[in-house]
């Protein structure tokens, strides 16, 4: 996978990623609406690109750290459908045995290691993966998702500064969609986001997080560098959810206009971007997007489905898991 | 008099405190116009502005910190926390800090401040949104703690809270935000200290906490179809706690369970149990049964989530068996 991105295969790749993440999204808000989802959970719709870019740049043996808006990391790193649907109805076969729910969600076997309902919560996670990594001799990156909110948590220093010193193999992606929850990132973060890595002499970059291109280039040559010692490294990627903070947020006019949202979504979609990109290029005619675009909905339809006849773990698996053997 | 939600009760008393003492400010995120996920708050920031309701960045040890901070040198914060399970981010401030402050100076620096946090399961939100963690605050020395069982307490301990001059932490219930409970419009406040017999009974005493008030109320409907009269106790506050009225209690009926949400070991139910052992020993007829959250981490899962946590049926069983004299001890 962590092949260069020249041919036509790794493009369609990041495509079809960028749609799955799209339509799972649709279905999930779909299973919330029609109340067969429990609880909430947050939309990642919008952002797919930066997802999709960074992680199209890793392997099945890079790690990353997710948060709780975390379906599309899960997704970009190679998770299937029908398990991620299972966890979010909490039913037996899904990722976590229905313990964890969407909050949670981690893939083992692609290097997820969850996603994390304590904002700021993974990146001592995260830099931990990567000092292992460099402590045992592996080559392995960890790449930290965490949002411009998470930006104030005093984690991230504390850890920054030591990856800084140790030269750690781990990327941190601040994934700036201009909010956390019902407030406008302006307000909650003074001065700089990339200045505070700087700060730690960790080179940093600002990013358009629509542009899946863009993303992955980056990315690509990050993880190169880190693979060789030069790690850490920062980047914020500037990007949009198109939904409220959760699915329940739906009258949220009082924080963000309507205009705004309809401006992101028609002319910064990263979607319709790179499909424009695809067709302009030759890479793809409009009729194989389409096709593409209806196999995947069918997938999702059929892993609904498929979750929503699922069963519910036995009532004795309740207390397993609390310890390890 | 009116029903009001208990969302409505703590927004009420917040807004009286705050207008009778200028020194009081709310300060957490997502207060101000969002008036917090809950809407807890609404409507406080349009009448005392941003200067007293301040919405912080996700910064929990810093904002806790800087209440400490403002408590020790004249102001009266209020903490929104907005899950109780971030407690652990604050503890160090809360702990360390705040806890401490009071004695460590000898009686001269006070630390009153409020941290209005929130508890409770079966919400499906998984094992970081979902804990009931008082009795992690309750071990600490200094620390108040305080658990509204409906609208009327959450009034009327939020007002007590306030005025307190040591830190508080006030445990609401999150799925109890839209219950309703008749609340007169005069002013009152709920003396720390003193439990509240909700119903009485001559057979057992159920003392319950915050939401498990309404699962012990219920098992006494059932019990009471048997010809079992239970005794409904709620101590409102569990630091301090009315030993007293408990005791009496138990004096009287001979039998106790004891219901918290918390986990159930090193958890209230166990102090509270071992209090009754030590002090009304010699009038029990059965052991003191504890009945807490399951030892483990709250599972996502509706299937698991729902057997985690004690049930009126539950109560009722186990209430029956003390009564009846059937032996349960586990081992
Ligand atoms: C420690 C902690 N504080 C507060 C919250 C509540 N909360 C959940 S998501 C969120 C906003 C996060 O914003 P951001 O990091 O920008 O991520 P986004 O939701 O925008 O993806 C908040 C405050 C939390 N889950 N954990
Ligand atoms: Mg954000």
């Amino acid at each position: 996978m962590a092949k260069a991105k020249t041919n036509t295969e790794d493009y369609l790749r990041m495509y079809r990623q960028m749609v799955r993440i799209r339509t799972f999204e649709d279905n999930a808000n779909q299973l919330y609406l029609s109340a067969k989802m429990p609880g909430l959970t947050h939309m990642y719709s919008g952002e797919e690109a930066v997802a999709v870019g960074i992680c199209e740049a890793l392997t099945d043996d890079d790690r990353i750290t997710s948060t709780h808006r975390g379906h599309g990391h899960c997704v970009a790193k190679g998770a299937e459908f029908k398990e991620m649907f299972c966890e979010l109805l909490g039913k037996e076969e899904g990722y976590c045995r229905g313990k964890g729910g969407s909050m949670h969600i981690a893939d083992q076997s692609h290097g997820n290691l969850g996603a994390n309902a304590i904002v700021g919560g993974s990146m001592g996670i995260a830099t931990g993966s990567a000092l292992r990594s460099k402590m045992l001799g592996h080559d392995d990156v960890t790449v930290c998702f965490f949002g411009d909110g998470a930006t104030a948590q005093g984690l991230l220093y504390e850890v920054m500064n030591m990856a800084a010193l140790w030269n750690l193999p781990v990327i941190y992606a601040c994934e700036n969609n201009g909010y956390s929850e019902y407030t406008k990132t302006e307000e909650i973060a003074a001065g700089s986001i990339t200045a505070r890595a700087e700060a730690f002499g960790i080179e940093a970059f600002k990013i358009d997080g629509q542009d899946v291109l863009a993303v992955n280039e980056l990315t690509q040559k990050l993880v190169a560098r880190c693979r060789k010692g030069e790690g850490p490294f920062f980047i914020e990627l500037e990007t949009y959810r198109y939904h409220g903070h959760h699915v329940g947020d739906i009258n949220r006019e009082y924080y963000r206009s309507k205009d705004e949202e309809k401006d992101w979504k028609e002319n910064r979609d990263p979607i319709i971007r790179f499909r424009g990109w695809l067709v302009e290029q030759g890479i793809a005619s409009e009729e194989e997007i389409e096709a593409m675009n209806a196999e995947i909905e069918k997938d999702a339809t059929e892993a609904v489905a498929y979750a929503e006849a699922a069963k519910y773990p036995d009532v004795s698996e309740v207390d397993m898991h609390v310890y390890a053997d | 008099m009116r029903n009001i939600t208990l969302s409505q009760a703590v927004n009420e008393a917040l807004a009286e405190e705050m207008r009778r003492d200028p020194t009081t400010f709310i300060i957490g995120e997502d207060v101000a116009e969002a008036g917090t996920p809950f809407k807890v708050l609404s409507g406080l920031v349009e009448e005392f502005g941003t200067d007293r309701v301040i919405d912080t960045p996700i910064a929990e040890p810093g904002f806790m910190g800087m209440a400490v901070g403002a408590a020790m040198t004249g102001a009266r914060p209020i903490v929104d926390l907005m899950f109780g399970d971030f407690i652990f981010l604050i503890m160090d401030q809360l702990c360390n800090q705040a806890a401490k402050i009071h004695y460590m100076s000898g009686g001269k620096l006070n630390v009153p401040l409020v941290v209005r946090t929130n508890m409770g399961a079966t919400r499906r939100s998984a094992a970081q949104h979902s804990q009931s963690l008082q009795a992690l605050v309750a071990h600490i020395p200094g620390l108040k703690v305080a658990m509204p069982s409906s609208a009327y307490e959450a009034k009327g301990l939020m007002k007590t809270a306030i005025r307190d001059n040591n830190p508080v932490v006030i445990f609401e219930d999150k799925l109890m935000y839209q219950d309703k409970a008749p609340v007169q419009e005069e002013e009152y406040l709920i003396p720390f200290g003193e439990a509240n017999v909700k119903r009485e009974g001559k057979d057992i005493s159920l003392i319950a906490t915050s939401s498990m008030v309404q699962v012990a109320e219920k098992a006494a409907e059932i019990l009471s179809k048997e010809g079992i009269e239970a005794e409904v106790i709620d101590p409102r506050t569990i630091v301090p706690l009315d030993e007293k009225t408990l005791i009496e209690s138990v004096k009287k009926t001979s039998r106790a369970i004891v219901i918290d949400e918390g986990h159930q070991s090193y958890g209230v139910t166990s102090e509270i149990a071992s209090r009754l052992n030590e002090k009304a020993f010699y009038h029990l007829d059965a052991p003191v049964l504890r009945m807490g959250a399951m030892d483990v981490p709250v599972p996502f899962s509706p299937a698991l989530e729902d057997i985690t946590v004690p049930t009126p049926e539950g109560v009722a069983e186990n209430a029956r068996k003390l009564c009846s004299g059937e032996l349960i001890h586990a081992a």
